[in-house]
């Protein structure tokens, strides 16, 4: 997995569904695992997959479609709602994904992908569906996501949006730093936190 | 101020510049699905678990609901149960495991061991944490990385959330409870109108509920994108709370009950939304699509095409194709298969009794299969000892163990193909309970209808029949 962040350029894969919880990125049954790799191949089983059989995929789900890949994954609004499962996030980055853009994401989903070094862009709808007719109408179409200046461009029009990110978590993703190192550095003060008589 | 800032206030051990806040922890749930690769991530550093005296264990998700006492038989099941009890052996946990008297759903143990207090905050990897908000204190889900910074250090980085305010006010119709508060709720917000908020539910008819049916309604403010749900604590909060094996006992409960009395929004505090909801517009409320914001009243009909936007026209289809009902069609009358009577939301002694009251003496319609899954070995305890498993016997129930089951599907409690189930579950999204299954989400009594008919129903004609004789 990288643990880093920079310009992430790429084609990307337009999934213009709305509401996609994390049962269907990643189905209940294949969260048994203990380690936390793997779980790419099961991303969207069940609307990659007739009757739950690798040898028959669904010809009309666009993971499926050979004409559209890359590293960006476009999806409708509120995207990863409902279970906490960062196992969502896992398969996301498992199956070669750096960065989600949507117009919409739910919480906990957001707080995982940015913990797994996955980028979720949040654009407003009208950019978002100026991006959906790009890719659609020409899979060839690179989008450039700038984490330094946040700017999310379609390469072709040149149209571009800037999108919001808290400079914490940017820094983190710059220098793949991560939240355990932050917070076991600042332990002593915890520990002094601790003694306040509330606790 | 209001009861979310007084509790988040006192939990904020500092404030990075410009960026989210290292926010304190009191009590940790775990259970075996969410926490390996956390335990994983410990042992990775070569750190021990920080504070494991507030830390609560139980293997809930992944259990078997039938014959819990012999060793559990799919094998990636069986490894992850174990590596809880190895990871908690370990770092000194607590486990309430598979064999445990207190062992069940860790949202429903949390409450009736008495962890889950007001004022607290509390995390789980798992998204309906914020169930325990029920009871004036912060509770949200969290992912696995998350889980690990919890165990390593008791705190989270969160940005602080925007606030809600949910007002419910008047009384409920007879037949209606509180599962079909939070769906009438989010039929009206949506499953995404309350993301990047805290929600309060407030109002007289929140007031007038039991704990029970406060926590069925904060189990589900995530199910609008809330990053958590609360009720202020009040005189119905202390009762439940006081004598339960952990809650604080003598001078320690004289002096937190004196806090707790503390916690409630001030007059003049100020929400960044209030949504105002009349108590006796809710009907028995049931869902058609495949999100939880897709309710309607039972005696009311799947949307037409032309009450629906242009622009969700393709998800709205995309989810009753998938339900395999037709736009515009009644909902009542569509015959069931399966009824679920379980989960975090909705497996607690008073649901059970509630399904009992209806059900005594009646016999589930022929072709349906009826599973109930208490949420704790307390709670089946309790029921046997009321004589409920003895009516569900008589009913053609099927009385399992303490478990998620048929909630999310992970054991092998599945819901076939192409079936239909009325669930007093939380989600009816697509393949939730097993690959292409069907769900309904409804309360425990129009579920208990269900069972007895074999189709969805208005509760309300039964309950005014009984009346009349």
């Amino acid at each position: 997995m990288s643990k880093q962040i920079n310009i992430v350029t790429s084609t990307a894969v337009p999934l213009n569904i709305e509401n996609v919880d994390t049962d269907q990125i990643i189905p209940a049954r294949f969260l048994k695992a203990t380690s936390r790799d793997g779980f790419g191949k099961n991303l969207f089983r069940d609307w990659r997959y007739e009757q739950d059989d690798e040898t028959k995929p669904k010809k009309d789900f666009v993971l499926n479609d050979p004409t559209y890949k890359g590293t960006i994954l476009v999806a409708a609004k509120n995207f990863g709602c409902g279970s906490s499962r960062e196992h969502a996030a896992w398969a996301i980055k498992d199956a070669g994904y750096d960065v989600v853009v949507s117009s919409f994401f739910a919480d906990i989903f957001k707080n995982n992908a940015l913990n797994n070094f996955l980028l979720p862009v949040t654009t407003s709808e009208e950019f978002l569906q100026k991006i959906f007719t790009a890719v659609e109408s020409d899979p060839a179409t690179e989008i450039e996501v700038n984490l330094p200046e946040q700017v999310i461009r379609i390469k072709s029009t040149g149209e571009q949006e800037s999108f919001d990110i808290n400079s914490y978590k940017k820094t983190c993703l710059l220098n793949g730093y991560d939240d355990i190192d932050f917070l076991l550095s600042i332990k002593p003060e915890i520990e002094q936190f601790e003694k306040d008589p509330i606790h | 101020m209001t009861l979310f800032e007084k509790i988040w206030d006192k939990h904020v051990v500092k404030t990075i510049d410009g960026g989210p806040s290292v926010f304190y922890i009191d009590t940790h749930f775990i259970h075996e699905v969410t926490s390996p690769q956390a335990f994983n991530g410990l042992n990775a550093r070569g750190i021990k678990v920080f504070r494991p005296k507030q830390v609560v264990a139980t293997a809930d998700h992944n259990v078997p609901t039938l014959n819990q006492h012999l060793p559990i038989k799919e094998e990636l099941s069986r490894l992850q149960v174990e590596a809880l009890k190895k990871n908690c052996a370990e770092h000194g946990i607590e486990l309430y495991g598979l064999g445990h008297p207190y062992q069940g759903i860790v949202h429903v143990i949390g409450p009736e061991l008495g962890f889950t207090q007001p004022g607290m905050t509390m995390v789980c990897g798992d998204s309906h944490t914020s169930t325990h908000g029920a009871f004036g204190s912060i509770a949200f889900g969290i992912g696995t990385s998350e889980v690990e910074m919890v165990l390593a250090t008791q705190c989270l980085m969160q940005s602080k959330p925007k606030l809600m305010r949910i007002n419910v006010e008047g009384t409920l119709n007879e037949g209606v409870v509180s599962k079909d508060i939070v769906l009438y709720i989010l039929s009206k917000i949506s499953a995404s109108g309350a993301t990047g908020y805290a929600v309060e539910f407030a109002g007289s008819a929140i007031r007038a509920l039991s704990m029970e049916a406060r926590m069925t309604i904060c189990n589900m403010s995530i199910e609008m994108g809330a990053r958590c749900g609360m009720i202020a604590p009040d005189e119905t909060t202390f009762e439940y709370v006081k004598g339960r094996k952990f809650a604080p006992q003598g001078k320690e409960w004289e002096e937190k009950l004196a806090y707790w009395k503390t916690l409630y929004t001030d007059k003049d505090a100020k929400f960044d939304a209030e949504v105002n909801i009349d108590a006796a517009d809710i009907e028995p409320m049931i869902t058609y699509g495949t999100n939880p914001g897709m309710g309607v009243g039972v005696t009311g009909h799947v949307p037409a095409l032309n009450e629906i936007d242009e622009k969700e026209k393709p998800s709205f289809q995309k989810a009753i194709g998938y339900m395999g009902l037709e736009a515009g069609a009644n909902i009542k009358g569509t015959k069931v298969d399966y009824v679920f009577i379980g989960s975090c939301t909705n497996s607690r002694i008073e649901d059970l009794r509630m399904v009992a009251s209806f059900v005594k003496g009646k016999h589930k319609a022929k072709d349906v299969e009826v599973w109930i899954v208490p949420g704790s070995k307390q709670v089946e305890k309790q029921a046997i000892e009321e004589g409920i498993d003895k009516i569900f016997e008589e009913a053609g129930f099927m009385l399992r163990q303490p478990g998620c089951s048929a909630c999310l599907g992970m054991n092998e409690d599945k819901i076939p193909a192409g079936k239909y189930c009325i669930s007093t579950s939380n989600r009816n999204f697509e393949g939730r309970q097993g690959p292409n299954a069907r769900t309904f989400l409804a309360s425990p009594l129009t579920a208990a209808l269900a069972a007895i008919t074999g189709e969805v129903g208005d509760i309300r004609e039964e309950l005014k029949f009984k009346s009349q004789n």
